[in-house]
């Protein structure tokens, strides 16, 4: 069965996050499965929340930058398996 | 007299102060985080100081690294600019203990300003109209339908210890009220650290007309004029202006009288300002004090020719109060359009980046705040506030002019901005007659949520 690898990169520069707040649990571990639209992590720019969704239903393969680490505009930040 | 201030800010705001600094011959001291190793501000002062990395709470909100700085180069002052330490009492009694100048209001006057059920209290034992709000803070979901049904919906429930606009909701029935209280209280627990609310009854349609005040050590008080900052987003004041549109003469006497008991009451230093809503009756309410300089204070300055933060360190350094708002004899008209890296076309979607092309407006009548350059690369830690365009003349539709030529010149790219929204709001009918509430900007942007 043919997989798919699909990429989510950030829509602009900002500070990444993986959890809502520091006291929750992620939003997504490796190997989650996801749905389309589902939130993976929040983007922080200028003091405003972006939320970084899955564009496909699938399963999380990697993710790649550390909670809190800044981010460039186009940098690679899930890489999810269609199904 | 200081010999030396340090600015405990960045931006737009800290290059203000440097710049009264050297006005007055006082050395300035910069200080500055990772993020802002390229930032504006640091050219002018006289030394500068890395205080911590990026985020702001190693570094601008970092007390112990701020005085460490003070004391490391001899400082006898700091200014903490607004926003930031600004309104923390912990930091203000934190420099008295270190024999250190804080250029602003007393401790007791900053812990006040952020207790704003018992700051409206005091006001209002003073004799000073206030909105009809519950008389302490609502601690359960139970409390807060029963005062509701007493004093009628809708209702506005507010975090005590909320500012800027933060920690606000509106509540247009109690099945609204069932769904939003324990959410409110939980954000503001996160957002001011203090999770107590409070309920206001709703003004309807108000306009924000808020009062600068300035007070010194042996016991004078004086205003300054009004502002009048109803253009506002969620809360976010977007353009301010002086004189307001709206007040007559009586009603300018009497609020302004209003604002000067309301700072007499809570024995105020320095500068602040007093904000109260006007309602479509012309009734005002007393809403809470801001105990700081504020973003928008260049519409006071060209109105009354006062310069505000060299008054904030005459006083703090001993001076008194010349002249009373009658003395003043304030003119003309000046108009301020608050410029953020947002796109207003994408619901005002963050817009970092290089400025690669900035241009900026001059002319007669043009007064521009900013730390903008060409080539700067805006960081992503701090606010989207990336200018202020200011501009005055002796009535309000040669200032609309002046600011609808200055924003045409004004050139920011790539970056979005807010430029093109002011661009239209300067040719917008209602905001030319003067005629709006804080619900004008609705006609202009939409409020939905992005949430697909």
């Amino acid at each position: 069965m043919a997989t798919k690898r699909v990429e989510v990169r950030a829509p602009m520069s900002g500070i990444f996050y993986r959890k809502p707040a520091p006291d929750q649990p992620s939003y997504v571990e490796i190997g989650d499965a996801v749905k389309k639209k589902q939130v993976l992590g929040l983007l922080e720019t200028m003091k405003v929340f972006q939320k970084i969704k899955s564009p496909a239903n699938g399963k999380v393969l990697e993710i790649l930058p550390e909670s809190e680490s800044p981010l460039k505009d186009d940098d690679l930040i899930f890489v999810i398996e269609e199904s | 007299m200081f010999k030396k201030i340090l600015v405990a800010n960045r931006g737009e705001i800290a290059l203000r102060i440097i710049r009264a600094c050297m006005e007055l011959d006082i050395k300035s001291v910069a200080v500055y985080s990772e993020a802002d190793e390229k930032s504006l501000h640091l050219k002018p002062a006289d030394e500068q100081i890395c205080i911590g990395p990026a985020v702001s709470a190693k570094s601008y909100l970092n007390i112990e690294s701020i005085l460490a700085a003070a004391k490391s180069c001899g400082a006898d002052a700091i200014h903490p600019g607004y926003g930031y330490l600004a309104e923390k009492e912990e930091f203000a009694k934190a420099c008295e203990e270190n024999g250190i100048i804080f250029i602003g209001p007393k401790p007791e006057n900053l812990k006040l300003a952020g207790d704003k059920i018992t700051a409206k209290k005091i006001v209002e034992a003073a004799g000073v109209p206030a909105i009809p709000s519950s008389p302490g803070p609502i601690g359960t979901l139970e409390e807060a339908l029963a005062f509701c049904e007493k004093i009628g919906y809708p209702v506005m429930v507010k975090a005590s210890g909320g500012g800027g606009g933060r920690g606000i909701r509106i509540c247009e029935t109690d099945e609204t009220l069932r769904e939003d209280f324990l959410i409110a209280k939980a954000e503001a627990g996160a957002s001011c650290g203090n999770d107590e609310l409070y309920i206001e009854k709703l003004i309807f349609k108000p306009r924000h007309i808020e009062f600068q005040i300035l007070a010194d050590g042996f016991g004078n008080i004086s205003h300054l004029g009004e502002r009048e900052c109803t253009i506002q987003r969620r809360y976010q004041k977007l353009i301010e202006e002086s004189p307001s549109p709206k007040l007559t003469v009586a009603l300018r006497k009497a609020m302004g009288d209003a604002a000067m008991q309301a700072a007499r009451a809570v024995n105020y230093f320095n500068a602040g300002t007093v904000e109260f809503l006007l309602d479509s009756d012309d009734n005002f309410y007393f809403m809470e004090v801001n105990a700081r300089i504020q973003v928008e204070h260049p519409v006071t300055e060209l109105t009354t020719g006062i310069d505000l933060v060299k008054e904030q360190i005459r006083l703090s350094s001993g001076g008194r109060l010349e002249c009373s708002f009658d003395d003043l004899k304030s003119r003309g008209w000046a108009i301020e359009c608050r410029i953020n890296a947002e796109d207003p076309e994408r619901n005002f979607l963050p817009s970092p980046g290089v400025i690669e092309t900035y241009r900026p407006p001059g002319g007669f009548g043009v007064r521009l705040d900013t730390h903008l350059y060409q080539g700067y690369d805006l960081p992503i830690y701090y606010d989207s506030l990336i200018a202020k365009l200011v501009s005055f003349d002796l009535n309000r539709i040669g200032a609309i002019a002046i600011m609808k030529r200055a924003l045409k010149e004004f050139i920011i790219a790539p970056v979005k901005t807010t430029i093109p929204l002011y661009r239209q709001i300067m040719d917008d009918p209602s905001f030319r007659k003067g005629d709006f509430d804080t619900g004008f900007i609705n006609r202009f942007v939409s409020e939905e949520e992005e949430d697909d």
